[in-house]
Order: C-alpha cells, then structure tokens, then sequence
C-alpha cells in the first residue's frame, strides 16, 4: 500500500493554490496501489482550511492546531511526528518557498532521500519516477527511488483537485517542543509599490538578460515610449537594480494579464511564465529558437534584438 | 564572526546540445560559479568589511578542474577556500541532497562558524535543498530564500527578509548559529579586481578527501539513480514571423494595431 501524506500551504488567511494541486499529485501515487490520502495543514484557522481541502480523493485530514503563520520548526516536528503514525510512503509538500524551508529538514530528520521541484509522479508501489528539470529547463530529467522518500512539487503542474469529498477530519495532537524553535517571524511586508501598476497595462513591453548592459535599457525605454506601452521586466533586471522590483513580472514579483505581452530577450524560466501565461497574446523576440519562452508565445521573431527593436520604434515614432 | 560560505561550479550548456545517456556531450558544456553562490559570496564579503565577520571561508565539493571557480571567490574577497574531493566521488552519477549533506556538515563542524551561507540552489540539479538540509542535520537553525540580512546580530539574531512569493516578504528572526541560503538580487556582487585575482593565488586552498574529513564512503551512496534525460518535447505552436528586421518588426506592428494597443 501506498499511503501518502500531503502538506498543505497557506499564508496569511489563505490556502495557497497549490494545496489542492497536491491533493491531485497525491491521489494519483496512492491510487496506482489503492493506497490512502491524508493530509497535513498545520497552524492558522485549521478547521476553516480542512473544510476546504475536504475534496474528492481525500481520505484523511489532519489538523495541527499551533500558531497562526508558517514556522518551519512547527512544521518539521508536526509533519514529523505524523510520519511516524501514520507510516506513509511518500510525504509531499509544495515546491514553494516555505516548501523548501521544511521539506529538506524532514527528509534529513527521518533520514529519507528527497527529491525536489518534480513536475511528474509516477510509481508501481515500489519504484518512483520524478520527472525534474535541470540546467533551468533545458532538459527534462527522471529520477528512480524505491521506499520512502519527501517530495516536493512544483505549482500549476497538476490539475487544482475539485468537488466535495467525504474525508475524515482529525485533529492531531502533536507535541511541539517550543524550545526547539529557533526563529521567529515578526512579520510580512508588501513590496514593489511604487509610481506604476504593472499589472494594469494594457501593452507591457518586458525585458530580460538578453539587453546584457544596463546601458542597453533605454533602447527599451525608447520603445515602450514609441508604443504607449508600460516597462516590465523578469528577474535578473531587477537583481541588477537597473529596474525597480515593481517592474518584475514573475512568481515573486506581479502576475500580468494585459492584452499584449512583449517578451524581449526573455528566455522563460518557469517563475517568468507563472507571472505572464495568462496575457491574451504573448510575443517573444529571441535569438534563441528552442527557448521555454517560446512554448508559450503566439507569436514569435528569431532574431537579434538590438536589429528588430529598432525597427520597431521607427514604426511607430516615424 | 566566522563565516562558511558553500560554492559551487556549476555546468552551463549551450543553446544548441546533445545529449548521451543520462548526460549532456561534454562539448556543450562550460563552467561557472553558481549564480546564487556569487551572492552568497558577495554577503559575506560586505559582512568582513562591515567589521562583523573575522574570516570569511568558503567550502567546494569538486575535483582540481574547479579550482578557478573556487579562486574567483577568493579573489571576491574570501580568505581561504576548502574543497572536498575523492576518487570514491569520481563515479557518482548524481551526488543527492544527503550526500552533499553529509560532506558539507563534516567541514562545517571542522570549520565551526558562527553563519554558513550557502545558495538558495544550484543553476544545474537545481534540488534547492541542501543548505537547510545541513542545517538540520546539524542542529543549525536555518532561513531559505532569504533576499535581506541585516548586518548587526543583534542579541545573537540574524534579522532577515526571506522572499515570498508573489512579492510579498516575510520578516523574521533566526538564532545562530544558522544556515541562511541566499537568493539572488540580496546584494550586488562585485567583480573580482586585478589586486584580488593576484591575491587569490596566494591564499590558502585545503584539497581534502572524504577520510580527511571523516566521512565514510556508504554515507555518500545515493538512492536515487538518475534514469533519463531527454529535451523536454517543444509546445510552442507560435507563428514565427520571418524575414529581416524590419519585415518582423513591421508584422508586429501590424499585430499591436490590431490589438488596438498601439497606434
């Protein structure tokens, strides 16, 4: 039997979507062996979240009542002490921030191997396959382990588990040893305010590492001022510092809806797309023909930037 | 303070690759330092001149050929590098998360710093695990994804900034000693100067093995075997418009009047 045990993410209030992505990932291991789905939500309004998470192909829901936010000592003795109830064959968690806070130091607690960031299950009761990406999405990998193991997923990669099920819900008694506890969160914040809405825009005119200098940037300025379109940008923009984090688009930065979406010089990574996949049109100028950008993109130019961008300003300035 | 920072040399690929069994043809294949260690790095260094760390040190698992990578963090500013390899390493096909663990934590207890930085993942396995897995197994308290660290430890504490997602930033507080990983954007990480790079040949580079470091060859066995790799299959059902710059660029034009979102 394949029982499996699933930890659900929440911050301030709210179950993270993910949570209900894992119930599907975790439903589909424990099937291939008829095999239970219990899962874990630990701290903040629990009772609140189990009735939410009450879904089609949830067995089990166990609540720990402890805390209001994410603590990832919290966590690793709950989760932990759960594991060794109920005995389950793989325990997973979200790939998220907060995953990665817990998810390794209950794999080195329990002594398991973890396997991280998977984007595809599969098992036969014995073996497990984890389809992961490597070298930032150039490759897709599968790993195989038999017994236990923590695993965390990756977002938006398995359908969001929907109905109503007919779960049992449990609250468990876990026996947090407060000491243990070596930080504290004294709060969040709010970040990437500022003069501009990103997320507003109609036309956003995005760029990535492929402007290379900070110099570069006005030629992009340019544009945007040619075409009436709003600046953004992805990650490595704004780590630089040539732009304020209120211009990135991405998993830790704005998710972006406009009517166009203009990606120059942006490869794609997986937290780029999650910020701007729901744009109606998507164009990508690339020099790089196989880039994950353009999985995604309607429309698409293979060229270099610095010739086509250009081009476009006389367009539209001309 | 004394401060263990961990480095890696990772392994770029070029756009265009092919791959044999489960690796990608060495001749695709560069080095560099790993993206989020140079940030890591850069913390540390900006700590030594803040007055707060006495010894910046930095730990490697790779064999000689990453020793420029490892001198490209000394000549950052590191003091002295340790780097850990093994003819018993030479086979590995995939050095997991635990086997790292175990390595790393013997230098760390050898080393017994107050603040091990290390990055939030590698730019190539990417399993983004290991510096909270050592953390734990050392009974370290931890941050991952920290993007801000305040550099006054006051009563001990390391104030951070761990990143969130969707642009959100969760304040806390951690005891030390601690394992922070570092995500990339914290600070801006300098290049090396003439002087540095001249400096870093000089300073001290400890080449050790797994019996150096008193770990056994079995705590490095992995259980996971690395079965497949293959390029992901293309989804993009783009058109791809062609033709020179100026035809491409006057298509697009075309499409943004459509749109109705440029005039």
């Amino acid at each position: 039997m394949t029982d499996v045990l699933a930890v659900a993410d929440h911050r301030r209030g709210e179950l993270r979507d993910v949570s209900y992505e894992s119930i599907t990932a975790g439903r589909q291991l424990a099937d291939e062996t008829g095999g239970d789905l219990h899962i874990a939500v630990i701290s903040g309004t629990v009772d609140d979240f189990a009735a939410k998470l009450n879904r089609d192909g949830v067995d089990t829901i166990h609540t720990v009542s402890h805390g209001e936010e994410f603590n990832h000592d919290v966590y690793s003795q709950a989760i932990t002490q759960l594991y060794d109830e109920l005995a389950p064959q793989y325990v997973l968690t979200p790939n998220s921030v907060n995953g990665l806070d817990y998810a390794p130091a209950i794999a080195n607690e329990l002594d398991l191997p973890v396997v991280t960031d998977t984007v595809d299950l599969d098992n036969d009761g014995e073996t497990l396959v984890a389809t992961r990406e490597m070298y930032g999405g150039k490759v897709e990998t599968t790993t195989e382990l038999e017994g236990d193991a923590v695993i965390t997923i990756r977002g938006a990669e398995w359908p969001a588990a929907e109905g109503t099920g007919d779960a049992t819900i449990e609250a468990f008694d876990a026996d947090i040893d407060e000491d243990a506890i070596g930080s504290t969160v004294n709060g969040f914040e709010e970040v990437g305010g500022g003069d501009v809405d990103i997320s507003e825009a109609d036309l956003l005119v995005s760029v990535g590492r492929g402007i290379e200098e900070e110099e570069n940037l006005d030629l992009i300025r340019d544009l945007a001022d040619a075409l009436g379109a709003t600046l953004s940008s992805s990650r490595p923009i704004v780590d630089n510092g040539w732009l304020p984090k209120n211009r990135q688009v991405g998993q830790s930065g704005k998710v972006v809806t406009p009517d166009v979406y203009i990606a120059i010089g942006i490869s794609g990574a997986v937290q780029h797309v999650a910020g701007m996949k729901g744009s109606d049109t998507i164009v990508a100028i690339n020099t790089d023909p196989n880039a994950p950008i353009m999985d995604i993109a309607d429309y698409a130019i293979v060229d270099d930037l610095f010739d086509v961008v250009p081009e476009l300003i006389d367009e539209f300035d001309g | 303070m004394k401060i263990l920072v961990t480095v890696k040399e990772v392994a770029t690929v070029e756009d265009e690759f092919e791959i044999e069994g489960t690796e990608i043809a060495e001749q695709y294949l560069g080095a560099d330092l790993n993206e989020w260690d140079d940030y890591a790095i850069e913390e540390a260094v900006q700590l030594q001149e803040d007055g707060i760390a006495d010894e910046v040190v930095t730990v490697t698992i790779g064999p000689e050929d990453c020793e420029q990578t490892v001198r490209q963090a000394l000549a950052k500013g590191a003091d002295r590098a340790v780097r850990v390899w093994d003819d018993a390493l030479e086979d590995v096909d995939l050095l997991d998360v635990n086997a790292k663990t175990e390595i790393l934590s013997a230098v760390v207890e050898a080393e017994d710093p107050d603040l091990v930085l290390s990055g939030v993942q590698a730019g190539d396995d990417s399993f983004g695990a290991t510096g909270v897995s050592v953390a734990e197994n050392l009974g370290f308290q931890w941050g991952a994804v920290v993007n801000h660290l305040e550099h006054d430890f006051e009563d001990g504490l390391a104030s951070v900034r761990r990143e969130l997602e969707g642009g959100v930033e969760e304040l806390t507080d951690i005891e030390l000693p601690a394992v922070l990983t570092i995500q990339t954007g914290i600070n801006e990480p300098r290049y090396a100067s003439l002087r540095g790079i001249r400096q870093a040949q000089q300073k001290p580079l400890d080449v050790q093995t797994l019996a150096d470091i008193g770990v056994d060859e079995s705590d490095i066995e992995t259980e996971l075997e690395l079965t497949d790799m293959y390029e992901p299959e293309s989804e993009s059902d783009a058109t791809f418009w062609e033709g020179s710059p100026d035809e491409t660029a006057s298509e697009l034009g075309d499409l943004l009047r459509d749109k109705g979102v440029a005039q």
